[in-house]
């Protein structure tokens, strides 16, 4: 078996502008990643970082074969998902979860917390739903009583929990986490990140997580890439590429960070 | 000088049985920037939501005032309340995606409120949404009005939003974590243009947000709310010196710090979590009786 979870060569990913498209005949198509290659190590923790529009979310949701590359190739334990259709697609699924950087939009608003959490888990054949939801709704730090809430019956970071907890519930091997303590209170912050390390470090979890935020980046990452117009610009040890950034944007980054300090001259 | 808003005894419950918000005094003056900071589900969208009336249907307002450049907005019919408040307040809103029609362009979903709320003529609307597009520095701004939201990417939807709460150039705005999905640099850019036009404007602005590093660089004023109670209410300098409750030390303990990245980031301690716990008992016992 491999020991990398993804491997990925020359990935590229262009969309139709429909804000281009001429009347009659197909839109012009703008290219978003312009041809991407990097390796996730299983157990590894990889920060993604890039300024707005970047391609981070794309990115994302190519690997996770939400969206088809029109080139390169994506290896996922090994295997190629590059042009898999969904179908050969649907029982490697449970393996990689994504959790969203809009926790309202993703979760569906008729259904209570509960099923919000065992739906995949049934879709996936597991047995002992109850106990498993359970399980999740404590890992994220939710009372028991929030599986018969509604989504508009929790508070903003209330809903992002229950995303955690959906795709923890699968067991996954590996998570993209797009933005998803950017949302959250500081106190409900420190313990998904805490909870993140406890995963990664007990259930051997390979994460990828996507954040503005770099003090958490830095703090939860041991390799990182920054991506730059659709293209990685600088990628290392978290570490090393902190203490001297070589690209000008990350740079730009590490400066703009407002540290929590009335003092810090920012502006 | 009386605030441009003033909360004074705001108590809201869910259905009338379980307290939402407890009695909160808060008033934000011309030109001031006040930081709204708690943990999730304290009620930091319902105050702002209370604001604007839009607050859910389940929840009601049991007692207290939200008075808007002086008027008394409980005492006003709706039809006017409705009036006064779109012509003087506006909301950036905690969710970018939700907060857009996705069944529309976004360009209509700027003008409709200077054309339906300020009257303008659709094509001077038309020029100062792209005129506003590129203050939050978008950078194709004839591109995004055509877009549909799905088509950009979420930074870009907030900052429409900011955009948009700008438009009709209100006296108070009530920003609900307006950067929360924005890189460090835009949000830099964004912060400093909110302080700009705010400044310009003497627009009154009520910050909620999570991060302190943004509250250490905007705000002036902090109110630290917890199960709907307002703990302290206090000024920057004060807060990051010596905050006045165990809460807000605790919140500051939980902030993860660039500068020390393997320090231990400690959520809020259930010791402290029980004393604001009993501080709400004591309230809602005193309140009973
Ligand atoms: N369905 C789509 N159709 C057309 N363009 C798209 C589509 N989805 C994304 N884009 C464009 O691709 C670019 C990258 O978007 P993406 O969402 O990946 O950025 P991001 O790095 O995640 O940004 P953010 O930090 O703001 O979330 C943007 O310019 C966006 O407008
Ligand atoms: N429509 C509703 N029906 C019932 N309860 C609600 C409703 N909307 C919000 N609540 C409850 O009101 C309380 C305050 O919610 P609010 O959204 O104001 O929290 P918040 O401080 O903004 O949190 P966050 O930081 O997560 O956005 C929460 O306990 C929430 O569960
Ligand atoms: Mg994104
Ligand atoms: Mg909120």
């Amino acid at each position: 078996m491999s020991d990398m979870i993804y491997r990925i060569r020359d990935l590229r990913l262009d969309f139709p502008d429909m804000t281009r498209k001429p009347l009659f005949g197909p839109a012009p198509r703008i290219e978003v990643l312009k041809g991407l290659g990097f390796d996730i190590p299983r157990g590894d923790v990889v920060g993604i970082v890039g300024s707005s529009g970047s391609g981070k979310s794309t990115l994302g949701r190519a690997m996770l074969r939400l969206l088809e590359p029109s080139h390169g190739s994506i290896l996922f334990e090994g295997r190629d998902i590059t042009h898999l259709p969904e179908s050969a697609l649907r029982p490697l699924r449970r393996k990689f979860q994504m959790i969203f950087q809009d926790p309202m939009s993703s979760l569906n608003p008729r259904l209570t917390v509960g099923t919000i959490i065992a739906g995949p888990l049934r879709l996936h054949g597991f047995d002992d739903l109850g106990r498993r939801v359970g399980r999740a709704l404590d890992h994220v730090g939710l009372p028991e009583a929030m599986r018969h809430r509604y989504p508009h019956e929790l508070s903003g970071g209330q809903r992002q929990r229950v995303g955690i907890a959906r795709a923890i519930a699968l067991e996954p091997d590996f998570i993209l986490a797009d933005e998803i303590v950017s949302g959250l209170d500081v106190s409900s912050q420190a313990q998904v990140l805490n909870l993140l390390e406890t995963l990664v470090r007990e259930l051997g979890l390979t994460l990828a997580f996507i954040s503005h935020d770099l003090s958490v980046i830095r703090r939860l990452c041991k390799r990182v890439i920054v991506l730059h117009r659709g293209e990685i610009v600088e990628t290392g040890d978290t570490a090393a590429v902190f203490r001297a950034p070589k690209a000008a944007c990350t740079r730009e980054l590490i400066e703009a960070i407002p540290l929590p300090d009335p003092n810090q001259t920012w502006a | 000088m009386s605030a441009f808003l003033t909360i004074e005894g705001l108590n809201v419950s869910l259905s009338g049985v379980l307290p939402i918000l407890r009695s909160v005094d808060l008033a934000v003056h011309a030109g001031e920037v006040r930081g709204l900071v708690g943990e999730s589900g304290a009620g930091k969208s319902m105050i702002g939501k209370a604001i604007l009336g839009t607050l859910p249907r389940a929840l009601r307002i049991e007692s207290g005032r939200i008075l808007l450049d002086g008027e008394d907005l409980q005492r006003m019919r709706p039809r006017d309340r409705r009036r006064l408040i779109g012509a003087k307040a506006a909301l950036i809103p905690q969710d970018p995606l939700t907060a857009l029609n996705p069944a529309r362009r976004i360009g209509p979903q700027i003008t409709d409120r200077l054309v339906d709320i300020l009257g303008w003529r659709r094509r001077a609307a038309l020029s100062r949404a792209l005129e506003l597009l590129d203050e939050v520095r978008i950078t194709d701004p004839e591109r995004v009005m055509r877009a549909y939201p799905h088509e950009l990417s979420g930074g870009m939807r907030q900052r429409i939003l900011i955009a948009s709460a700008f438009a009709a150039e209100p006296r108070l705005i009530v920003a609900d974590e307006p950067t929360t999905a924005l890189d460090v640099t835009v949000q830099k850019q964004i912060l400093r243009l909110i302080r700009d036009m705010q400044a310009r404007h003497g627009t009154a602005l009520l910050f909620v947000t999570h991060d302190l590093g943004v509250v250490s660089k905007i705000c002036q004023t902090l109110t630290v709310l917890y199960g709907g109670l307002v703990l302290e209410d206090t000024t920057i300098e004060e807060f990051f010196a010596a905050p006045g409750h165990p809460y807000s030390a605790a919140l500051l303990g939980a902030t993860p710090k660039y500068t020390d990245p393997h320090g231990s980031l400690t959520p809020v301690p259930q010791s402290v979590i029980d004393a604001a716990n009993a501080q709400l008992d004591a309230f809602d016992r005193a309140r009973r009786q």
